[in-house]
């Protein structure tokens, strides 16, 4: 197999004396979706805080396409290529739609730091911002402010914001939450096809969504790694159907 | 053309306008009104990108106002009695120099005191800011070279080359040529990429670090940015009274500034130049009624936080659409 392009050795993280991540590994390949799945409480959110640099970890080491990023900031690491969709928050709620992708555009090009030209004259900026959100569905949405976008659409936002960035790696934190049954089928058409430009870290509660995409999935529980492997080892995996799989069944 | 632009031009126009008719009628006074609109506009036009298109409520911008007063004062303090300054710098009484001296130290203080107080927020931000610009004020109290608590007269107006800075007409010109620019830089700096950054900043920090801008430079240079243009309309206030003191250091005057901003309009163009205007009018009428003017000024400002939170531009040109 090819290297991983994300790859979490020995992760530890403890408030006082919870164990929130406790000795966690997990490794990205090129092209594949990772489903990461566990029950409430089991460490998910405090994992990817530590991937996306907003909380740091006790011990352990994270690299992006081999380079050390355990100990860099937020933004650095997402300059690196880690491409982070959010639940709940917007980029920018006051701008339009295509203003929140111009701003990732531009943020994947680099250059901040120009005070003169207007952005909305910019059409390096505003063509490839289009040509995102076109590749989303939202082309029909653009000059809609992102605050007064529905649930599904803040999602799909999301995904174009990412597109947007030279990413190497996706962390899609609950992509499917708040979208009905419809959206879901199209996101998850479209999360499948997006695995070609860089693979996926997902979190995820829509377990027909996780089965119907993930080559690999790994459950965390406690912050432990309990059980990792393909859709079909998981589902018969004893631990797993009695910590997690159980409840649903 | 918007609603909000018509309405930009119309109030640019008014103020320039207003100078020509008093002077015209004989009303000098008229003039000194116009020019004191001009540059508490400016200086408010500098906090407003701080304040207005980053979020940062900058409680310490007299600091950078009065900066540049003592700038204008002291350059020109030398100049007349020929005592050299550092250097063997012998001064001068050349508002071009002065202002480039201004915008220099304004811009090291304001680097100064946004790294240390950007590592804050809210708040804290707001209180580091006020404790900074009152150590420069009790500095310049306590420093009796140039007039300490007295402050420091200029006995003639600085000079602008080819204009007889004297005739108040002439000065208000100037004054409103640097509002001007003052007004297209902001406006160039809102609609460019770091505007772009700055505004999403303060709308989402953490989200716009997760695609690779880090906050804290962003917010650094608008920080500095706004210092320079205050510290320049601090140079002009010492100029038009011939006079600076430590007040114009004090946090009374940090708050004057918030208020003309909020009265006029947050984040919008031509908030300050509202808001600038509105209260020295209202200094002007209510302050010949009576001495507690500022108690109606504060109904005035209580009532536009509770049902006009865009301020006089709000009311006039509606909600902000961003493009």
């Amino acid at each position: 197999m090819a290297d991983p392009i994300l790859s979490i050795r020995d992760l530890h993280k403890s408030f006082g004396a919870l164990k929130a991540t406790d000795g966690v590994s997990i490794d990205l390949y090129p092209g594949e979706i990772h489903a990461l799945i566990g029950p409430n409480g089991a460490g998910k959110s405090t994992l990817i805080h530590q991937i996306c640099g907003t909380l740091r970890q006790n011990s352990g080491k994270i690299s992006l396409v081999g380079r050390d990023i355990s100990h860099l900031p937020v933004a650095e690491r997402a300059r690196l290529g880690l491409g982070r969709t959010f639940q709940i928050s917007s980029l920018a709620g006051e701008f339009s739609a295509l203003r929140n992708v111009m701003l990732a555009v531009q943020a994947g090009q680099g250059s901040s730091f120009r005070f003169f030209k207007p952005v909305m004259q910019d059409a390096s900026l505003r063509d490839e911002a289009m040509a995102k959100l076109e590749r989303v569905g939202l082309g029909g949405r653009a000059d809609v402010p992102a605050s007064e976008l529905s649930h599904g659409e803040k999602r799909q936002l999301e995904i174009a914001i990412a597109l947007a960035l030279n990413v190497k790696a996706f962390l899609l934190d609950e992509p499917m939450a708040g979208m009905g049954p419809e959206g879901s089928k199209v996101l998850t058409g479209f999360l499948h096809s997006l695995r070609q430009e860089a693979p996926i870290l997902l979190v995820e509660h829509d377990m027909d969504a996780v089965f119907a995409l993930a080559d690999r999935i790994s459950v965390l529980v406690y912050g432990r790694v309990i059980a990792s492997g393909t859709v079909a080892e998981i589902r018969n995996d004893p631990a797993v159907r009695q910590a997690y799989l159980g409840d649903h069944a | 053309m918007k609603r909000e632009t018509i309405i930009n031009l119309v109030l640019a126009a008014l103020l320039l306008a207003v100078p020509f008719i008093a002077q015209a009628m004989g009303q000098t006074f008229t003039i000194t009104l116009a020019t004191r609109i001009a540059i508490l506009a400016l200086a408010a036009t500098g906090l407003n990108i701080a304040l207005g298109l980053g979020g940062l409520v900058s409680f310490g911008h007299a600091a950078f106002f009065g900066v540049g007063g003592y700038v204008a004062g002291i350059l020109s303090a030398h100049a007349f009695s020929g005592e050299p300054m550092v250097l063997g710098f012998e001064g001068t009484r050349q508002m071009l120099i002065v202002w480039l001296v201004a915008i220099t130290a304004a811009g090291l203080l304001g680097l100064l005191i946004g790294v240390i107080s950007l590592r804050t927020s809210g708040v804290y931000f707001i209180m580091i800011t006020l404790a900074f610009a009152q150590m420069v004020y009790y500095f310049a109290i306590s420093w009796p070279a140039y007039g300490g608590e007295d402050g420091l007269s200029i006995a003639v107006r600085n000079q602008f080359p080819g204009v007889n800075s004297m005739r108040p007409l002439n000065f208000f010109l100037i004054c409103y040529g640097v509002l001007i620019v003052g007004l297209v830089l902001s406006a160039l700096i809102k609609a460019s990429r770091f505007g772009a950054a700055l505004q999403a900043v303060r709308q989402n920090e953490v989200r716009v670090a997760s695609i690779g801008i880090s906050p804290m430079p962003i917010r650094l240079t608008a920080f500095v940015i706004s210092a320079m243009l205050t510290a320049v309309a601090g140079a002009l206030f010492a100029d038009l009274n011939r006079f600076v003191s430590p007040s114009m250091l004090s946090w009374h005057m940090s708050g004057e500034l918030i208020v003309l901003i909020i009265l006029g309009g947050t984040g919008r163009l031509m908030g300050p130049v509202a808001g600038a205007a509105l209260y020295v009018i209202l200094e002007y009428l209510l302050g010949g009624l009576t001495e507690r003017w500022q108690f109606f000024l504060g109904l005035i400002l209580l009532g536009t936080v509770l049902f006009a939170r865009g301020g006089v531009i709000g009311l006039l040109a509606g909600k902000v659409r961003h493009g």
